[in-house]
């Protein structure tokens, strides 16, 4: 727990910097534009129907969808860019509509006796519409920050950094401490906020200048610590760090741990790990520099990334041609083959394949019709699943998709009958499970390859050279286990790494 | 004082205010009398400009109000609602400041202002730090009265001012209304369905119809000549109901 809580000034003070921002550019776009629709009745439809329809984008697809955006407006695609536009976006619909709302609901009467009086237009808006629709437009502030910080946890996979790195992470590595503690923090500081604001509104319509003095105060020293040096350094050392990237599973983590450590302790220069990235969107951010290095899988490089289709040719072949390819195709370098596989390979419970004589896909085949088959959320949608599907004609009674930390879980409890498995996870030991094998070679080999983009291999040539060192320093065998320090006892990534920095049981070349 | 030379008003294909032309003498308050629909408060919103006109000129104190801001005019001219539409965020000291603040008085000067005028509509000078909803109704519509003379204008307008009291307070404003408008001289155009109550107050009737002024004279001209079968009813009503109540409060039926 004392671990999870010395993260936490880092991760809340990302996490508020996003959410203040937002809020606040929010508030600035949305109740001018509320204003406009206001008195310009002909907009009303329109921009609120736009609004609406934003909302209606669930918060992670809208996150998702600005990686791509912003990188084809050659705008940094990951980090906390995206993460604050869609955060921007999905705070307008609830502030819009109350001022819109709000102003719509003052009475006519009091209107009239301002122009009566001989206000002006902005002098009606300042003290007498935008006061009386305060009330209402303050609800819909509440509401937008209630949400801003919730949505901001779904940030980490664009690679914002924020109490939502607690949660992802957490629920990788089955760590529950992290999650209470990314849960938490989050409701808390929803609370915290949501009080400011409602007390501060308070103060304004009662004018009872101590209240709106004291949200104010309290509001601006939020921010003060948020956006301090010292505090923002946790995140961000003062010369740029050698960014590691990391997927969304224990495995990632860890090699973005133990990559970070080696060149920390090699090079001395600070590294930092981003984490829970998506799939492609590790790649992408690779490609265009965005984050330095990080560990992909040969299987996936030449299925997703390249798009070769077909049966693979060997393991060898493989590596070599996805080298070439990286090179001359992305400025990428395969610095090294840390010297095992993670393939994605079909497993059943050892009774299922004594019950039915399993052994190969070519045997699941034949039972397919009879069993439910459960997968990550990816697996469905890659050319490997394609491949296998058409090579042994696999039709499954059900497909699940599940977070990958709930696939081992899901076959050990019974709930499926067959999962897609990571083959260097330490569970498919752990539980006894029996590892069909893929006779046509549907699947590509997946060896683990260490990836460097074209920025690290410019500037930082002894970057690289430490991370060549890396060949062949990590076998199965060695996977397996520091997985099932996480997976099974508990360990952070970070303390994996550490056990496996400290005394590496296999040598370098 | 005011000048109302052919003005008309047309919403979409149907003429609110047709043709209406009258003069207001410097102290003569007149009344505009009619059914809701009548067209006499777009007649009223057309001198301050609240509603513009398709057609027509205004003069008031002998300038077209066209030549005017519409915001600066109606600073020159008092205007109060029906149901007073006092400002419920604001306190009944900051209501009635309103039209002096708009014209940059200093804050000395409007305070003691604002207390000359709570004690010309004779309100208690304790409900000034009150919000409007702490009042009553009568007490609202003399905040209202005090707001629209804050700034001491020369005319005033008022829209249907008595028409949401109870018959006892209404009585009592009206005899203070009549009392300030002769103490200080005032031109006042006002709006109302009660015959009785133009009667009351005002020096001149405007009976309009239809959104046409039907027939423009003294209480005693409309009686002796109206202009026809409908203004003469209008007339007859108030003094048929006045001659029953008497009759039966002296038990002679």
């Amino acid at each position: 727990m004392s671990e999870q809580l010395a993260l936490l000034p880092g991760y809340l003070s990302a996490h508020v910097r996003l959410t203040l921002a937002a809020l606040a550019a929010g508030i600035l776009l949305a109740v001018p534009s509320g204003i406009l629709v206001h008195r310009v009745r002909a907009l009303e439809m329109p921009v609120l129907t736009l609004a609406g329809v934003i909302q209606t984008v669930p918060a992670l697809a809208l996150l998702a969808a600005m990686v791509p955006l912003l990188s084809a407006l050659g705008l940094p695609g990951i980090g906390p860019l995206p993460a604050f536009l869609a955060l921007v976006l999905y705070s307008l619909l609830p502030i819009l509509r109350n001022t819109v709302t709000g102003l719509g609901g003052v009475d006519l009467a009091v209107v009239e006796a301002a122009r009566s009086l001989g206000m002006t237009s902005g002098q009606r808006l300042w003290q007498v519409e935008l006061p009386l629709a305060l009330p209402v437009v303050v609800a819909g502030v509440r509401t937008a920050a209630v949400w801003t910080v919730g949505m901001a946890t779904l940030s980490t996979p664009v690679g914002a950094p924020s109490l939502g790195n607690y949660i992802f992470g957490g629920l990788q590595t089955r760590n529950s401490a992290a999650i209470l503690t990314g849960c938490v923090a989050s409701a808390v500081l929803a609370l915290v906020l949501d009080g400011l604001v409602r007390l501060g509104a308070t103060g304004l319509a009662g004018r009872r200048r101590g209240l709106l003095a004291g949200a104010g105060l309290g509001l601006a020293a939020l921010a003060a610590w948020a956006w301090m040096p010292a505090v923002r350094t946790e995140y961000a050392a003062t010369a740029r760090p050698i960014l590691v990237g990391a997927k969304t599973f224990t495995e990632q983590y860890v090699l973005a741990e133990v990559l970070a450590g080696v060149v920390r302790a090699e090079t001395g220069r600070s590294a930092r790990v981003l984490a829970s990235l998506g799939s492609t969107v590790a790649f992408d951010a690779l490609r265009r520099g965005e984050i330095d290095v990080y560990v992909d899988y040969t299987g996936t490089l030449w299925a997703t990334v390249m798009g070769r289709k077909g049966a693979a040719p060997p393991r060898e072949e493989v590596r070599d041609g996805v080298r070439r390819w990286l090179k001359e195709e992305a400025g990428v370098t395969l610095a090294a083959s840390l010297g095992f596989e993670n393939a994605y390979c079909f497993a059943v419970r050892g009774e299922t394949a004594d019950r039915l004589g399993l052994r190969t896909l070519g045997d699941l085949a034949r039972h397919a019709s009879s069993l439910s088959l459960a997968s990550d959320y990816e697996f469905f949608a890659r050319e490997e699943w394609r491949a296998v599907e058409s090579a042994y004609g696999l039709v499954f009674r059900e497909r699940r998709t599940m977070d990958p930390s709930l696939l081992y879980q899901a076959i050990d409890t019974g709930q499926v009958d067959a999962i897609t498995a990571y083959s260097s996870d330490g569970r498919i030991d752990a539980l006894g499970l029996v590892v069909l094998e893929d006779e046509r070679r549907a699947i590509p080999p997946y060896d683990a390859v260490v990836l460097a983009g074209p920025r690290l291999s410019r500037e930082a040539p002894e970057v690289l050279a430490t991370l060549r060192s890396l060949e062949g320093a990590i076998d199965a065998a060695t996977m397996r286990g520091l997985n099932r320090l996480v997976d099974e006892q508990g360990l952070s990534p970070a303390a994996a790494a550490a056990r496996f920095l400290a005394a590496p049981p296999v040598g370098g070349t | 004082m005011i000048e109302v030379a052919g003005v008309t008003k047309r919403y979409g294909g149907t003429v609110a205010v047709a043709d209406v032309s009258f003069h207001v003498a410097p102290g003569e308050v007149l009344a505009l009398v009619g059914d809701s629909g009548s067209g006499k408060t777009t007649t009223l919103k057309m001198i301050n400009r609240l509603v513009e006109p398709d057609a027509g000129r205004v003069r008031v104190d002998g300038r077209d109000t066209l030549t005017l801001e519409p915001h600066v005019l109606r600073r020159s001219i008092g205007y109060v609602l029906q149901g007073a539409g006092l400002f419920p965020h604001r306190t009944v000291a900051e209501n009635v400041a309103v039209p002096l603040r708009l014209l940059g008085w200093p804050r000395d000067r409007i305070d003691v202002r604002v207390a000359e005028l709570l004690a010309l509509v004779e309100l208690d000078e304790s409900l000034a730090g009150r919000l409007p909803a702490a009042l009553s109704g009568g007490e609202q519509q003399r905040v209202g009265v005090a707001r629209a003379l804050a700034a001491s204008p020369r005319v005033m307008l008022l829209d249907e001012p008595f028409g949401a009291l109870d018959p006892l307070t209404r009585d009592r404003l009206q005899r203070s209304f009549d009392a300030l408008r002769r103490r200080l001289a005032l031109t006042a155009v006002f709006v109302t369905h009660d015959m009785a109550e133009a009667v009351t107050l005002a020096d001149r009737i405007g009976v309009m119809r239809g959104g046409r002024l039907v027939q423009l004279g003294s209480p005693a001209e409309l009686v002796r000549a109206p202009a026809d079968e409908g203004v003469a009813r209008m007339l007859d009503t108030p003094r048929r109901q006045a001659r029953l109540v008497a009759d039966r409060l002296e038990g002679r039926a």
